[in-house]
């Protein structure tokens, strides 16, 4: 065998360098293609036209088209975190050691297990699935489910990270132009000229479209637009840029390729532009449809368009002897081309009555059979075209003669790419004359102003012969759905209508039959035009089948809605440089580091990482939990609480303001106290809590938790820039300014006696719930007396640049004293074993204040707050709610957080009735056993009782009611 | 991803930079109100094909909020106001009328 594959021509190919070789590997063959060419011409070059099997069938495909509408040869390529399925044979580039692999077939390409479902193709008609799998009903589970997931999905996920960096740009323009053929080249200057910056994005390597082909002098035409257009500096040009979406206001998406597949460049390995642009002129060609004629996914039954592509543009023949088939004069210029470049034409078969165009006048000039008023009734061959047989086009099929060919090329007329002028909610308008859709100029997309911002030009426009010679004549296409007219059932239910997807005119038939009257439901019923095809070759097809089988003019089916991304995006693209460490940023207390030189174990809360506890060698998560929480209750312990939320109202209004916020009373909070506090929403339910302390006259400090902190400041914001406007308050949150320490424990007054300062900390000077502000090792505090530990505590509140300083005096006085620092589940546990509620654990959206004990904590008194009006509501007061209580486990386990009390009887659904749930749950080491809080029905008034938790295992777990204070019910410790 | 233009500070920003906060003006109900109007206080909200009042917050921005009256069909965007008002403005009202001649204010405008 030679170097030299067997179908590249001898001439002619612009897009390639033959004196680069490239070697590369497909399904384990080595092979060999040239610089410029897609994997798909360098396959064809080695004589390789099957590149796929279809998605339903498996049955053989080769590449219908040469662009980014290909349905079949799609690949996985690349190898482990590189790989990625579904890449497109005709756009993406050959480089050197390409591995690629086909899809969708078992054990190889050529033999292929799943092609079964082929030779049973006429038992998976349309909605075949929705028919067949429903009973009998366990079966779906065990049987099918499993059978079906298996074999669904086209291609497969990589299964490690990907490597590569991808990055994201912004891109802000007067005029974005997207096509880089005739016609957007020729926008591009006119947009110029007017003055303001052009972006014009080409989704290719090459400028020019299909101009440079279906032209003589198309490629002179282009470089001298590219000359004029490089020779302004207002106009930036950018290859390799495809626009996947156009969304509101001008805002358009982009994917550029900068270095696909070619990871050693040291570049990202794509850019997605985020580019917003005054007017957007969509200059995106058109694409060329297929026939529906029996056995038309033949491999070696291509575009018209194509196979001129893969003659011009890489110097391959996808065949020896060609077959036209078509309904227009375009696909004339295939024969000629085909004819010069060395192939055998063996005949143009045209559906029209009549071809007297001056492209037909040509091909019978140069001796090409023409065969009028035909049509192809079926192709011979089953891996590869071997011939046609041809039938009048207005007959049933009935065989008026065969020939021998090893390559059909069919066009079926060209439909504008419309998708981007859809995307944001452009209309299109019915073209009887070339039978498409094309964008209705007077139903644009709009911007802002209201005025259209998006319009369409050339091919994209409806104008198919934009790039040509008008003076030539041209005869009409002819709309040809049906190849032939009549064909019988057996011919059309072997006529693909969506190659990727396996969906056939028989199938599109049998859905209007049975009564699939709009073309969304069409779409959804046999997947017609689903997945990466988006409407790109099937809809027209598609829908003016369902047309005439439901006897409507096309225009009065519709199209199905075009959705972004024109081609798929990897999410990588979209997630760009967020990913990994700079997914979100990370917050972190001033005494981080310390933590972290500690050996804390973290705990992500919101944005930040707090320790979870502080294992020591040995020691795992919970058991330095354990010695943590003994620690406090015996000694002294300390919480880095910097993350609590904390924020400053201030003004001659902010009592009465805190007063609308709060459930209970704040503008009576004499200075220098401490008040605990409930926010509810306007729908009555708890949304967060925390101590405020009044500072001064006119000012507030309001805690919230560590994860409230911004979303409760946005909620005062709100009601004061909304509603009471005219309140003078003024809020800050300085949650970041001070960083915030909780000394905790019997010893904690001691401890901190040990340190300089200025601030009396004896009971009677500092009671609890008072705060003082001064000194403490010479640094500026305010001390709180608060504690959430059940302990005798004082939170120390320094200015952030002070807080690591001040822990680490805490922690050299205290160390005499077992001082110990304490993580946030030390924390919950200590907070449980009081009978403390804890947002989110307690809470979850659903519950009042008063479900929780929590009555006192509301102003009997305040004519209104937030979420007062809502807590009258009649459910809300219902006396059944569930209400909170403390659990006692029997046997001495924990009870899981979040089992359910079961109570007798079922619902109406046949589940089983509940009376409660577990909402916190707990070994206490203070205690020895465990501890549970919970939300029951009536529980309050049931103490004693016992309630049923049976546990996925089908154990059931028994817990009896008890008060939710487990420790130091007096509150003698946390007063003393 | 809309633009719209912050009231309170002057910039022209996309959807990115803001955050929403649904319909517009309503009439807060508090304690005293009937369960009928608490409820459509609470859950009730319009939801036209058309010209609608929205609340919008300058999130990367300013923070402010401000109000938006735009067409949810075609996105235009009538204006952007102050959110300190129980009604849309008077150049607002023009402005929506200037492209819709046949729209007409669902609330009674005081004297």
């Amino acid at each position: 065998m030679t170097h030299t594959p067997s179908f590249r021509l001898a001439r002619g190919g612009r897009l390639i360098d033959r004196a680069r070789q490239i070697p590369f590997r497909f399904d384990g063959r080595h092979l060999r293609g040239l610089q410029g060419d897609t994997l798909a011409s360098a396959l064809l070059a080695n004589g390789q036209m099957m590149m796929g099997r279809s998605f339903k069938y498996h049955r053989p495909r080769g590449p219908l088209a040469s662009g980014a509408e290909e349905p079949n040869a799609l690949f996985g390529l690349g190898q482990g975190g590189r790989f990625e399925p579904n890449q497109r044979a005709t756009t993406t580039a050959l480089l050197s050691g390409m591995v690629m692999q086909s899809q969708n077939c078992w054990p190889s390409l050529d033999a292929d297990i799943g092609a079964v479902n082929g030779w049973l193709s006429p038992m998976f008609p349309a909605g075949f699935y929705y028919k067949t799998f429903i009973h009998p009903r366990a079966f779906w589970k065990h049987l099918f489910e499993p059978v079906i997931r298996h074999s669904a999905g086209l291609g497969r996920a990589p299964s490690d990270p990907d490597p590569d960096r991808y990055e994201q740009a912004y891109a802000h323009t007067e005029t974005v132009v997207v096509g880089g053929g005739i016609a957007g080249l020729t926008a591009a200057r006119e947009a110029a000229r007017a003055g303001g910056r052009v972006l014009v994005l080409e989704q290719g390597p090459v400028w020019g479209g299909r101009t440079p082909v279906d032209h003589r002098d198309g490629q002179a035409r282009i470089e001298a637009l590219l000359a004029d257009l490089g020779a302004r500096p207002n106009v930036t040009l950018r290859r390799n840029c495809m626009a996947t979406g156009l969304y509101d206001h001008g805002y358009l998406l982009a994917r550029e390729a900068l270095a696909d597949h070619d990871p050693d460049q040291g570049i990202p390995r794509q850019r997605l532009w985020r580019i917003r642009a005054r007017q957007v002129v969509t200059a995106t060609g058109a694409l060329e449809r297929p026939l529906s004629f029996a056995m038309n996914d033949v491999p070696g039954v291509m575009l018209a368009s194509a196979v001129r592509d893969f003659i011009l543009d890489y110097g391959v023949a996808p065949g020896r002897r060609l077959v036209v088939v078509t309904n227009n004069d375009d696909a004339y210029r295939t024969a000629l081309i085909a004819q010069e470049a060395g192939l055998e034409v063996a005949a143009i078969i045209d559906a029209r009555p009549r071809a007297g165009g001056d492209l037909a006048q040509a091909a019978r000039a140069a001796n090409i059979p023409v065969l009028t008023g035909t049509g192809i009734a079926r192709v011979r061959g089953g891996r590869h075209v071997e011939g046609v047989i041809h039938c009048d086009q207005s007959g049933e099929g009935r065989p008026t003669g065969a020939i021998d060919c090893d390559v059909v090329a069919m066009s079926g007329g060209w439909s504008p790419v419309v998708h981007l002028y859809s995307h944001c909610g452009g209309k299109l308008i019915w073209d009887e004359a070339e039978a498409m859709f094309r964008p209705d100029p007077a139903r644009p997309p709009l911007g802002a102003d209201g005025q259209g911002n998006v319009t369409a030009t050339g091919a994209a426009n409806g104008d198919l012969r934009c790039a040509g010679d008008l003076e030539r004549a041209e005869d009409a296409t002819m709309p040809v759905w049906c190849m032939p007219q009549n064909a019988p059932y057996k011919l059309r239910s072997k006529m693909w209508l969506d190659f990727q997807n396996d969906v056939k005119v028989s199938d599109v038939q049998l859905a209007a039959r049975e009564g699939y009257a709009s073309v969304e439901h069409t779409k959804r019923y046999t997947t017609l035009g689903m997945a990466t095809d988006q409407g790109k070759l099937s809809n027209i097809n598609g829908l003016a089948v369902l047309s005439e089988a439901l006897s409507q003019p096309i225009p009065q089916t519709g199209t199905t809605t075009f959705r972004p991304p024109y081609t798929p995006l990897t999410l990588a693209t979209i997630a760009a440089d967020a990913r990994g460490d700079a997914f979100q940023p990370l917050r972190r207390t001033p005494i981080h580091d310390w933590h972290a030189r500690n050996g804390a174990a973290w705990e992500p809360v919101g944005q930040w990482r707090r320790p979870y506890s502080y294992p020591r060698a040995g020691e795992d998560r919970h058991a330095a939990v354990n010695r943590e929480i003994l620690a406090v209750r015996k000694g002294v312990g300390t919480l880095d609480a910097s993350t609590l939320g904390k924020i400053v109202v201030r003004g001659p209004d902010a009592g009465r303001f805190l007063d609308m916020l709060y459930t209970n009373m704040m503008s009576t909070l004499p200075v220098g106290k401490c008040r605990y506090g409930l926010m509810c929403s306007e729908n009555g339910f708890l949304m967060d809590d925390g101590v405020v302390a009044r500072l001064t006259e006119d000012s507030w400090l309001c805690h919230t938790t560590t994860g409230g902190a911004e979303r409760i400041h946005g909620h005062m914001e709100d009601w004061l820039q909304c509603e009471w406007w005219d309140w003078q308050v003024y809020t800050a949150n300085l949650t970041e300014q001070y960083a915030q320490i909780a000394v905790a424990g019997p010893k904690a007054r001691a401890l901190l006696e040990r340190l300089p300062g200025s601030i009396d900390l004896s009971q009677q000077a500092l009671p609890f719930m008072q705060w003082a502000e001064g000194e403490v090792a010479g640094i500026p505090a305010r001390i709180y007396r608060i504690s959430f530990s059940g302990e005798l505590s004082y939170e120390i509140a320094v200015p952030a640049g002070r807080g690591l300083d001040l822990w680490e005096r805490l922690h050299e006085a205290g160390h005499d004293m077992g001082i110990t620092p304490y993580g946030t589940e030390a924390m919950h546990v200590m907070r449980a074993e009081k009978g403390f509620i804890m947002i989110g654990d307690e809470t979850d959206g659903t519950i009042i204040p008063q479900d929780l004990g929590l009555g006192w904590a509301i102003s009997k008194k305040k004519a209104d707050y937030i979420g007062k009006r809502a807590q009258s509501r009649s459910f809300m007061t219902d006396r059944a709610r569930w209400q909170l209580v403390g659990l006692e486990s029997l046997d001495g386990r924990v009870i899981p957080d979040g089992a359910y009390a079961v109570d007798a009887g079922s619902n109406a659904n046949g589940q089983r009735k509940m009376q409660g749930r577990v909402t916190s749950s707990y070994h206490s080491p203070t205690l020895d056993r465990p501890i549970a809080m919970a939300l029951v029905r009536h529980g309050p008034e049931r103490m004693g009782q016992v309630l049923d938790f049976p546990l996925p295992s089908g154990e059931v777990m028994q817990g009896r009611i008890c008060d939710p204070v487990f420790y130091d019910r007096e509150g003698g410790r946390l007063n003393g | 991803m809309l633009i719209l233009t912050c009231p309170c500070c002057g910039v022209t920003a996309e959807e990115t930079e803001l955050h929403p906060g649904g319909e517009a003006h309503l009439e807060r109900i508090g304690p005293g109100g009937s369960d009928a109007a608490f409820e459509a206080y609470l859950f009730a909200r319009r939801n036209p094909r058309g010209v609608h009042f929205e609340r919008w917050r300058h999130a990367h921005g300013c923070g402010k909020w401000f109000l938006a009256a735009r067409d949810t069909a075609t996105l235009q965007v009538f204006g952007t106001y102050s959110a300190q008002t129980p009604h849309p403005p008077a150049q607002i009202v023009a402005a929506i009328r200037r492209a819709r001649p046949d729209w007409q204010p669902h609330w009674t405008q005081a004297e």
